[in-house]
């Protein structure tokens, strides 16, 4: 896999959103390469820059209060920060498709699930209404949705199966890279079972990159095959699924080991990571991580990590990474 | 041996829709022991929040008992209600939706105190800095409005809250569902030494069964309104009994990759809670389902102290 074809390439990513007395620093030096076929895990609490990213891949950085102020993004080695923005229309929902994270918001709720999803086709596709409705109905049976409920409106469908069409909605124009912003959230965990599912079936048959945010680590072992974890706006960790789940490095990916009940443990307390989340509109000198550290030195606080590199390709923004004892 | 903090006994509450009665709860009976905790799990619509609710009279029961210390309470007169509410409080899910937006964070602790008429008013101010600070909220919050604060802090004004009238029992419902993990278990623990100090009694409602099995001394699955299994936590992880607690369990994403868990697959669609048939209520999605799951279902003692609704549970495990 390490192989593949990078689909996208981040470098050195920044996104700044400006209130009216402050300049909020949401991503900071963000890198990030996806490869075909890959899902990717972008795992990190809320604010920590994760849902940026992904609108900043597909364009849609609300304006004019956000801003990306630094960086380039490659889509299979097109600079698309410098597409005008008719280019970037054609590319976002045909070779970009991103899922929101509430289906309850991402459907029109006054207009047929399956022509929803006929539009996106028609749109991006040079075919005929009756074929462009043919490949809407056999992307709702893909879906596992019955083509018959094509002229059904979205109260119509439970949770779940909302969650399918914007699933299917996205699929629709066989994109290169799916965007998927905490998909199964919102999910009952028994119908978040069978989405997760069902995504896996599908990115093995349709070789699609996916980009999986998400802020649980189950899910993230249920389906990615990269990890990279995000804390106030940067990448701390990086790696295989083997390297962030058996060989968590950085104190910030244990600690949120650590934070969560385990179903199989009877320890009598968990081992919260104290604190909270520095405040975005504030630039802090050294790490970002280092107030809730226990191993924060004064090192730490004065010098921002860089990324360590370990010779297996496992990454960590650390200063503690690869000295003895660390 | 005493009556225990909590009993209900055949508890009901149904909702008048347009389209026939809802069962919310249906049927539920429990005890809770002073000191323990009892944990209700089950997915968005079984009751379980209802469930709550009907118990703090948020909501008048249909029908059944509720007895607090072994007294009825199922219909309080006025006076008894707002003595109850110095013994039950509640801890709300949503900790942006549940604090009043034009109160600072010393009034909103101050609110239930100033209610119950029964503090001057040096004494509510000594008490909100003591809360304040058992809760882990320095005082320079006093004057802060919730919006200027995050989740994490907004939900322990919210337990604050709760403990302001030195309760004994308090239903939590889904208290930690809208934080962030790091801070989830920062107040999963502050929770727990709160019991322990003050002996409270919990009934902690959620939809996440690893919280659940974490805090818990027993549990209660609820589907559709109904009990389907109840068991101490520990058992009930080790021996599940239910078809529908087996599918639960083995939903759950876990944060190990070596795990070795079967996926149970639920198909089917979820029975409608209006006017719902006398028989199983998971039968349309159970992958045992028989006729004989037509019938009522009874909830029997399986194994000891563990409760199963399932007609053909001894079948199913080989018991």
């Amino acid at each position: 896999m390490e192989n593949n074809k990078p689909i996208v390439e981040i470098r050195d990513l920044h996104v700044q959103f400006h209130s009216d007395d402050a300049v909020i620093h949401a991503v900071n030096g963000v890198d990030l390469t996806i490869r075909e076929g890959e899902t990717l895990g972008l795992v990190g609490e809320t604010g920590a820059g994760k849902t940026t990213i992904a609108r900043a891949i597909l364009g849609i950085v609300a304006k004019p209060q956000g801003e990306i102020t630094q960086g380039e993004i490659f889509f299979e080695g097109q600079d698309i920060l410098k597409l005008h923005e008719k280019d970037m229309r054609s590319l976002r929902g045909n070779q970009i498709a991103m899922i929101f994270q509430d289906p309850m918001t991402a459907l029109n709720p006054i207009e047929r699930v399956g022509e929803q999803i006929e539009e996106a086709i028609g749109l991006h596709n040079d075919i005929s209404h009756a074929e462009a409705i043919e490949r809407a109905m056999q992307m709702l049976e893909l879906v596992g949705i019955p083509r018959e409920r094509y002229f059904e409106y979205p109260h119509q469908f439970s949770g779940g199966m909302k969650q399918r069409v914007v699933i299917a909605m996205a699929l629709a124009c066989n994109p290169k890279l799916l965007l998927a912003d905490e998909p199964t959230t919102a999910l009952d965990v028994t119908i978040q079972a069978q989405v997760l599912k069902m995504m896996r079936e599908l990115k093995e048959k349709l070789n699609t990159a996916v980009l999986m945010i998400t802020h649980d680590l189950g899910v993230v072992a249920s389906i990615c095959q990269k990890v990279a974890v995000i804390y106030a706006g940067e990448i701390v960790e990086y790696g295989t699924l083997e390297q962030i789940f058996d060989h968590p490095t950085h104190p910030y990916t244990l600690g949120l080991f650590g934070s969560l009940p385990k179903l199989d443990s009877t320890e009598k307390r968990l081992k919260p990571i104290r604190g909270m989340m520095p405040d975005p509109t504030i630039e802090i000198q050294g790490c970002k991580f280092a107030d809730r550290c226990e191993y924060a030195t004064e090192e730490c606080r004065a010098r921002h990590p860089e990324i360590y590199t370990t010779p297996d390709g496992h990454q960590i923004r650390c200063l503690r990474a690869g000295k003895e004892g660390a | 041996m005493s009556a225990p903090l909590i009993e209900v006994r055949n508890l009901k509450k149904f909702f008048k829709t347009g389209r026939g009665m809802l069962h919310a709860v249906d049927d539920v009976n429990f005890t809770i022991e002073e000191g323990k905790t009892l944990g209700v799990v089950g997915e968005s619509g079984c009751g379980k929040s209802t469930l709550g609710r009907t118990i703090l009279h948020l909501l008048d029961a249909t029908d059944g008992q509720i007895l607090y210390k072994g007294k009825d309470i199922t219909t309080p007169t006025r006076k008894e209600l707002s003595a109850l509410r110095h013994e039950m409080q509640i801890i709300f899910q949503d900790p942006f939706s549940s604090l009043n937006p034009r109160k600072s964070v010393s009034e909103t602790i101050m609110e239930p105190m100033k209610l119950s008429h029964s503090m001057k008013k040096q004494e509510m101010i000594d008490r909100t800095k003591e809360l304040m600070e058992t809760v882990g909220l320095a005082e320079r919050f006093w004057g802060t409005y919730p919006h200027e604060l995050d989740g994490g802090r907004r939900q322990r004004i919210g337990i604050a809250r709760a403990l302001a009238l030195g309760p004994r029992f308090i239903v939590c419902d889904e208290p930690v569902s809208a934080l962030d993990v790091s801070i989830q278990a920062q107040i999963l623990n502050l929770m727990l030494d709160l019991q322990e100090q003050r002996k409270l009694t919990y009934m902690f409602v959620t939809h996440d069964l690893s919280v659940v099995k974490y805090i818990s001394d027993d549990i209660l699955v609820m589907y559709l309104g109904q009990v389907v299994e109840k068991a101490p936590s520990d058992e009930l992880f080790k021996n599940t009994l239910h078809p529908y607690s087996k599918a639960l369990l083995s939903a759950i994403p876990v944060p190990d990759i070596h795990a070795n868990n079967e996926l149970v697959t639920l198909a089917g669609e979820i029975t409608s809670p209006i006017d719902p048939k006398p028989g199983c209520r998971f039968m349309a999605r159970c992958p045992y389902a028989s006729d004989r799951c037509n019938e009522p279902q009874k909830i029997e003692e399986i194994l000891p102290n563990h409760f199963v609704s399932c007609c053909k549970c001894r079948e199913i495990n080989n018991l």
